[in-house]
């Protein structure tokens, strides 16, 4: 057999945050998909003889989109600042932060089941004729599927560094990465969904 | 010397003979089945894929035979209900239960290997992937089965038709976000992002195409879930899933099937023939970089993927000079060009340059050549068809040249695939293929190709429409069909035939030594099987054919032999 050099010990791989970047970039791609066929639905609604693609009797809850646009803007600061502990090995603000981010993301899970309260949209609405209600809790849904997964990703970092694997500072790099993610596509839903509907 | 290390305990990974290893310790059957199932290792999770695809291969060529023949003469061997179900599970079953799985088994079992690491990145997400996909695939099966699926009638079961196809795209995804991880992150030291085999360059790109093209299709399956349960207006119910029924013009899951997302299923066997260039050839290849760059060219296709988009020439207006730069037909041109027409240039150019490997050379040619090259042969035929397919002033839109076309690419990828297991089969399990034996299959293979797709080549030229069985065209249109049906019988006999060969030889084979082909990457340092962890010492990498380095230069009477 033929031996080679042996090479000196590998360098850290950063397995962890190149996958969650490109899971993060399939989420991306997943969301901006169904925006599309989105926008592509709301045009072709538009563009017939009644012109609606919000079903008669339904009203967009702007504020609370508006209080979960925000929300995220604290969910990546709160993030960036568990990556900034971890690096000066702070356990405790690392801790917080964590914790912060998930409980954030609670606070989301609960404002988006606010807006589906306020807006009494039925799934299957008899002046619904371009299917708003199927595509607007499609989309929404799959949204809240990566914000449920991103808090799981919180507890679960939060508890390994409160387990003691405190030189593990790349799964709190990639949870970061991961709520970067997420909140650039919210940007996008809450633009197109919420703003533009 | 050996690089194996004793030491390393294997009581946590996969023995590469498994069962051997499981009576010498008195375990069970059972045992040996439960370490299979449960098993992270990439080596087994690669074969676990391709012997997966390749027995849905059977079944889903075989349908292809059966609509081959019913086409004939419209022997009515079906009713109608079910000849749109059998359209739909041959086209779906073609991509997704056979090319995506087998293409991706390969690069799982090979890549890490290649690349001097140790193990694939997140190993039990790619094995959850791999059951997602299995059990994705299996209920798609069992939905059509039971009258759902596309223009079935049984809704509970076109429901589970939609989902278990989310399911099935899911896994798949998993697996590759698995292969792209592993080559950005686990090449051994020196290996730079120039050095890395052409192999694992081309499922790298293909790896990253799927990362962001199938959740774009997962996304579309979701809207389609949904309002197939609750309001089946927008989306055409279970007619619109691919198209099929009469008169159904939506087709929203149709991108996903056609070009140019199509060419990233098929894009590791372009990486496998070059590969295999520099194998035959026995030197370091000449314009490498050119090469990988033909190779990302495919990739292009990623585009066509996530525009969720067939791409068209429509050809329209009357301008085409550069006085008015942007006059219709140029305008045209350069879109479809760019999505269609760069992908297939970078297949061409690996084309151009292949001969340039065996310049001042004498190549040294073996079956997995052969099977590279037919192989890759088929997948350019299958690319330029669908270059010409989207020319609308031609009409073979909707007619079964796109079938042709579509089938060109699937089975010159299963040839690919089987090339691999020739090639690398020794390294896996240690022992080689009868050359001989396996020489007729890669004969048959490719005339199995192109009697499944070359008759509709020229029944496309005759408005033979897809997806139907009934029409009527001057010309033998029974002889092309029956040709059609009696190519997809040859591909199952091909199979059945390869693994049979393929599961006697690595059992009973000639051993095969750990560097059979005087091979240039780094999976022909380690042993044949590979050892648990693959290495057992880290190896450093100075160009992009180590073990070149390492050897001497052969002799003129070696040469001349």
């Amino acid at each position: 057999m033929l031996a080679l050099p042996p090479a000196p010990a590998p360098a850290a791989r950063r397995q962890l945050f190149v996958g969650t970047a490109l899971v993060g970039a399939a989420g991306t791609t997943l969301i901006g998909g169904m925006l599309a066929l989105w926008l592509r639905f709301r045009d072709d609604a538009r563009a017939k003889p009644d012109g609606r693609w919000l079903p008669d009797g339904i009203s967009m809850p702007g504020v609370v989109a508006n209080i979960m646009l925000i929300s995220f803007i604290t969910i990546i600061v709160f993030a960036q600042w568990a990556v900034y502990s971890a690096r000066r090995g702070d356990k405790q603000h690392t801790a917080m932060a964590l914790g912060l981010t998930g409980l954030i993301g609670l606070a989301i899970v609960n404002a988006q089941a606010a807006v589906y309260t306020q807006m009494e949209l039925p799934i299957r609405g008899d002046n619904d004729l371009n299917g708003y209600g199927v595509m607007f809790y499609a989309i929404t849904g799959t949204f809240m599927l990566f914000l449920i997964i991103g808090i799981i990703f919180s507890l679960v970092t939060a508890f390994r560094h409160l387990g003691g694997r405190v030189a593990e500072r790349e799964i709190v790099t990639a949870h970061a990465i991961y709520w970067y993610f997420v909140s650039a596509a919210f940007c996008m839903l809450w633009f197109v969904v919420y703003v533009t509907k | 010397m050996t690089t194996i290390d004793p030491t390393i305990d294997t009581a946590t990974h996969a023995d590469p003979h498994g069962s051997a290893s499981h009576a010498s310790t008195g375990s069970t059957a059972v045992a040996t089945i439960g370490s299979w199932i449960t098993t992270s290792d990439h080596k087994r999770l690669g074969r676990m894929l391709i012997g997966g695809g390749l027995i849905a291969l059977l079944g889903i060529a075989l349908v292809g035979a059966l609509l081959g023949f019913e086409r004939a003469d419209s022997a009515a061997l079906f009713d109608s209900g079910a000849i749109a179900q059998l359209f739909a599970i041959n086209r779906v079953g073609l991509a997704y239960f056979v090319v995506l799985p087998i293409v991706l088994g390969l690069s799982v079992a090979v890549v890490p290997l290649q690349l001097g690491a140790r193990s694939l990145a997140f190993p039990r997400l790619a094995a959850a992937g791999f059951w997602a996909w299995f059990a994705g695939m299996a209920l798609v099966i069992v939905s059509i089965a039971a009258n759902g699926g596309p223009s079935g009638g049984a809704s509970r079961y076109v429901a589970l038709f939609i989902s278990s196809y989310g399911v099935m795209l899911a896994g798949l995804t998993a697996i590759a976000i698995c292969l792209a991880t592993t080559v950005l992150t686990t090449r051994a030291p020196g290996m730079n992002m120039r050095r890395i085999p052409l192999f694992s360059w081309s499922v790298l790109v293909s790896a990253l195409g799927l990362v962001l093209v199938l959740p774009v299709a997962i996304g579309t399956v979701i809207y389609l879930y949904v309002s197939y349960r609750y309001n089946r207006t927008p989306f055409g119910g279970n007619a619109g899933l691919l198209g099929s029924g009469p008169g159904t013009t939506a087709n929203w899951l149709g991108f996903s099937l056609t070009q140019p997302t199509t060419f990233l299923y098929a894009l590791p066997a372009i990486g496998f023939f070059a590969e295999m260039l520099a194998v035959t050839s026995r030197k370091r290849l000449p314009k490498r970089g050119i090469l990988m760059a033909g190779v990302a060219l495919v990739g292009v296709a990623i585009l066509g993927g996530v525009t969720q988009t067939q791409q068209t020439l429509p050809w329209t207006g009357s301008k085409l000079y550069l006085g008015d730069l942007f006059g219709d037909k140029l305008e045209n041109l350069v879109s479809y060009a760019f999505f269609v027409g760069l992908p297939v240039l970078g297949a061409v150019i690996v084309l151009l340059l292949a001969p340039l490997a065996f310049v001042g050379t004498k190549p040294k040619l073996n079956v997995a050549f052969l099977f590279a090259f037919f192989g890759f042969s088929m997948v350019l035929v299958g690319m330029l068809g669908n270059l010409l397919a989207g020319v609308e002033e031609l009409r073979l839109l909707g007619t079964v040249f796109e079938e042709g076309a579509f089938v060109y690419v699937c089975y010159g990828a299963v040839l690919s695939v089987m090339g691999g297991v020739v090639h690398w089969g020794p390294k896996l399990w240690g022992r080689k293929i009868d050359d001989k034996k396996v020489a007729l299959f890669a004969l048959l293979g490719v005339t199995a190709t192109v009697l499944a797709s070359l008759p509709y080549y020229i029944a496309g030229f005759a408005d033979q429409p897809a997806d139907s069985v009934g029409f009527d065209y001057s010309g033998p249109q029974n002889l092309w069909n029956i040709l059609v049906g009696v190519g997809h019988g040859l591909m199952v006999l091909t199979v059945l035939g390869f693994v049979g060969l393929a599961m006697q030889s690595f059992r009973k084979g000639e051993l095969a030594g750990d560097d059979p082909w005087d091979g240039q990457t780094l999976e022909w340092a380690t042993s044949s099987p590979p050892p648990a962890n693959n290495f057992s010492t880290m190896h450093t990498v100075a160009s992009a054919e180590p073990l070149i380095d390492l050897k001497p230069a052969p002799s003129t009477s070696e040469e001349n032999s």
